[in-house]
């Protein structure tokens, strides 16, 4: 509205504010509609099986689904400004094997382990994004070479060799299954990262041209945006929390071969899309994402606490990322609907 | 095209040398050929000549055959995968539906179905499974990346339900029968080349045809480059897609059994991962994930390359972590030289600037 227009009546602006509003409680409710999601199934797995409420359960709970939550939010960066990044669970892999193998032969202090994870993944994150960028490649098919490239260097840098709990140092592991109150420190670097990005997506003007660039590209390049260093800068950002997930995936298990990540890449998009990351890009928040991961994760192991038998997992999951795909459009295009009608009602005042 | 229809007048904004030549409603098939299957004739060639030189057996019908046993089920599902993505979709569900259907056949089996009941109900799942996609994509309207994810899950999931952690036939089950895992290992009587390649190769042939020299053929890039414009010139967008789906579940269910054949067994992992691998070859073959553009020669020429290579290195004793950096090399490079004249426009931009 423009100041040279006369004051509007009170119908419009009554108008109008509604559905804003409504908007931005939709951009909350999708968040919310996940966690709450995830009470659900945790509340009904632990009627059946109380155990499943235990402290134990909870932290493999938060346990199992840091490293897929980690990779979501760095995915949920890419994919909001219309890219993919299908190279995650490859750059995972060898980030894991390289510290590995560093703490075998070298002794490297333990710190420089997580340093040297997330340079090299943020490294092989500026290899796709600049390729991405610069030679204006499909991100998906950059994103696909590299993760055989990547996997391939890996194997041929394990060969054969396997990194066992004996050569990785105490302290890293500690990382890995230490407690702090109650709460496992994987899921405590996890929050915080996704607390950092997450706020940075809300309010910093460079994250928020993330979104500018996922809606309308053009409209972004016409605002003054510099697109191939923001999609540039995502790429990075989401090969780094790879190389981060490597270290991570190590002090987790203590041991790592050729195998690490394999396949992970999409049950991370899988993760952001149950959160409520559009695939087209535009809209999605990190925090969904990293609740998406920790949904997946909740049925996958309340599927197991309920039944004895763990074949019904992937069938089930596979189903609810069905529903969530078919609900999430249900919603938009109601919101599509509230956007226009609105729009109608403020022509015809 | 009609001749009656008068050719559109030149184009001002476009380069003289790029306008289409007067009295000729489309440029020259070999346009079109020229630019990137050459390009992968080049390097079909080079993958051969560095293949024959490496390796003494290279050039014996044994390696034909082999190649056809290790890359043709695959190769297969890269048809229809074509075809899907130049309409601007995409299927990464095939390795699940390939794994579902072998499972069905597994599982029938076990319970004591005569195989050709087990082979149709596998057929009829394959069908199915891509008719459910067809639906969520092209009936709902929900974006197929997304969609066939989660089919991708689902569909390996019943595959677990199915045959859990056994693998069939185990311990007391009746094994195949042999003239099915004969047909997996043996090569068809009088040529040398294996079951699956031949039906590659007939499927290859209809697919050429119909995407080529069919309305129903040109409407898939009309449906990839303008899907609006594609339905208000009267196509039925939704339907042409929802068969695409169906058509590759059914070549799943092929691939599906073809392993099952090859394997003489089935677990309920079969052919994981491979998704990647089918999507790797159709853009490799220069099909474009925006969809519009795409031959399928080019596809062909992909899977012959990665089917030489592949190999090559085999019998080079090149342990296979490295082909995959070949294969995965090859389909960067074959993506960054096209768009290199962007390369060249930056560095003259970087250099007026400094």
């Amino acid at each position: 509205m423009t100041a040279r227009a006369p004051a509007p009546p009170p119908a419009v602006a009554a108008g109008q504010a509604p559905w804003q509003s409504s908007l931005g409680r939709f951009a909350r409710a999708r968040e919310t509609g996940t966690l709450a999601l995830v009470l659900v199934v945790f509340l009904a797995v632990t009627l059946d099986n109380k155990h499943f409420a235990g402290s134990g359960s909870i932290q493999q709970l938060l346990t199992g689904a840091s490293l897929i939550a980690l990779l979501s939010v760095g995915q949920a960066m890419v994919m909001v400004t219309r890219n993919i990044d299908l190279s995650v669970g490859s750059v995972l892999g060898l980030c894991a094997f390289v510290d590995g193998n560093l703490f075998r032969t070298e002794h490297i202090p333990v710190w420089s382990g997580f340093l040297i994870a997330i340079a090299l993944g943020a490294a092989i994150g500026a290899i796709n994004g600049l390729i991405t960028v610069v030679v204006r490649v499909p991100s998906l098919v950059v994103t696909l070479a590299m993760l055989y490239i990547i996997r391939g260097l890996d194997s041929k840098l394990v060969n054969g060799v396997i990194v066992v709990p004996s050569q990785v140092p105490h302290a890293f592991v500690d990382v890995g299954y230490k407690t702090l109150l109650g709460i496992p420190y994987l899921a405590i670097i996890v929050a915080l990262v996704v607390i950092i990005v997450g706020y940075a997506m809300r309010t910093f003007r460079p994250a928020r041209d993330l979104y500018a660039i996922g809606s309308n590209p053009e409209a972004a390049l016409l605002a003054g945006i510099p697109q191939g260093r923001r999609v540039f800068t995502a790429f990075v950002t989401s090969g780094a929390l790879a190389g981060l997930g490597g270290a991570l995936f190590l002090a987790l298990f203590a041991q790592v071969d050729n195998s690490a990540g394999v396949g992970y890449e999409l049950n991370v998009v899988a993760a952001a899309v149950v959160g409520g990351v559009a695939i087209f890009g535009g809209s999605g928040t990190v925090v969904g994402a990293a609740l998406g991961a920790l949904l997946l994760n909740t049925i996958q192991q309340g599927l197991v606490a309920v039944r004895s038998s763990s074949f019904w997992d992937e069938a089930i999951a596979g189903a609810l990322l069905l529903l969530a795909i078919a609900f999430d459009r249900w919603l938009s295009l109601r919101v599509a609907r509230g956007l226009k009608s609105a729009e109608g009602a403020h022509r015809e005042l | 095209m009609s001749s009656e229809i008068a050719p559109p007048p030149a184009d001002p904004t476009i380069a003289p040398q790029f306008r289409p030549e007067p009295g000729r409603a489309r440029p020259p098939l070999w346009h079109a050929v020229a630019r990137w299957e050459a390009g992968l004739v080049v390097v079909l060639i080079a993958a051969l000549v560095f293949g024959s030189s490496e390796s003494a057996t290279f050039t014996t019908k044994t390696t034909l055959f082999y190649a056809g046993i290790n890359t043709g089920y695959i190769a297969l599902m890269a048809l229809p995968m074509t075809l899907i993505i130049i309409t601007a979709e995409i299927d990464l569900s095939v390795a699940s539906t390939l794994g579902l259907t072998g499972s069905l056949v597994g599982d029938l089996w076990h319970h004591g179905w005569p195989i050709w009941g087990a082979l149709a109900a596998a057929l009829v799942v394959g069908i199915a499974a891509g008719a459910l996609n067809g639906v969520l994509i092209a009936r709902a309207g929900l974006p197929s990346i997304a969609v066939t994810i989660g089919t991708l899950t689902l569909y390996r999931g019943i595959s677990e339900i199915l045959l859990g952690s056994q693998t069939i036939p185990g311990i007391g089950d009746r094994s195949f029968p042999a003239w099915l895992t004969k047909a997996g290992v043996v090569p068809v009587p009088g040529l040398d080349i294996s079951y699956s390649t031949l039906i590659f190769i007939a499927l290859t042939i209809a697919c050429g045809i119909v995407l080529h020299a069919t309305p129903l053929g040109r409407s898939l890039y009309a449906i990839g480059l303008q899907p609006e414009a594609a339905r208000f010139a009267g196509l039925r967008v939704a339907r042409v897609k929802f068969w695409l789906y169906v058509f590759s579940g059914l070549i799943c269910a092929l691939a599906g059994i073809l392993l099952t054949a090859q394997n003489s067994s089935v677990s309920y992992n079969a052919g994981y991962g491979l998704e990647l691998n089918v999507v790797a070859i159709a853009l490799l073959g220069g099909v474009s994930i925006f969809g519009g553009r795409g031959t399928i020669i080019g596809v062909v020429l992909a899977a012959a390359i990665v089917a030489a290579l592949q190999m090559a290195l085999t019998q080079m004793t090149v342990d296979p972590n490295v082909q995959e950096i070949v294969i995965g090399g090859l389909l960067l490079v074959s993506v960054i030289i096209p768009n290199l004249s962007r390369l060249r426009v930056l560095v003259r931009r970087f250099r007026t600037t400094s």
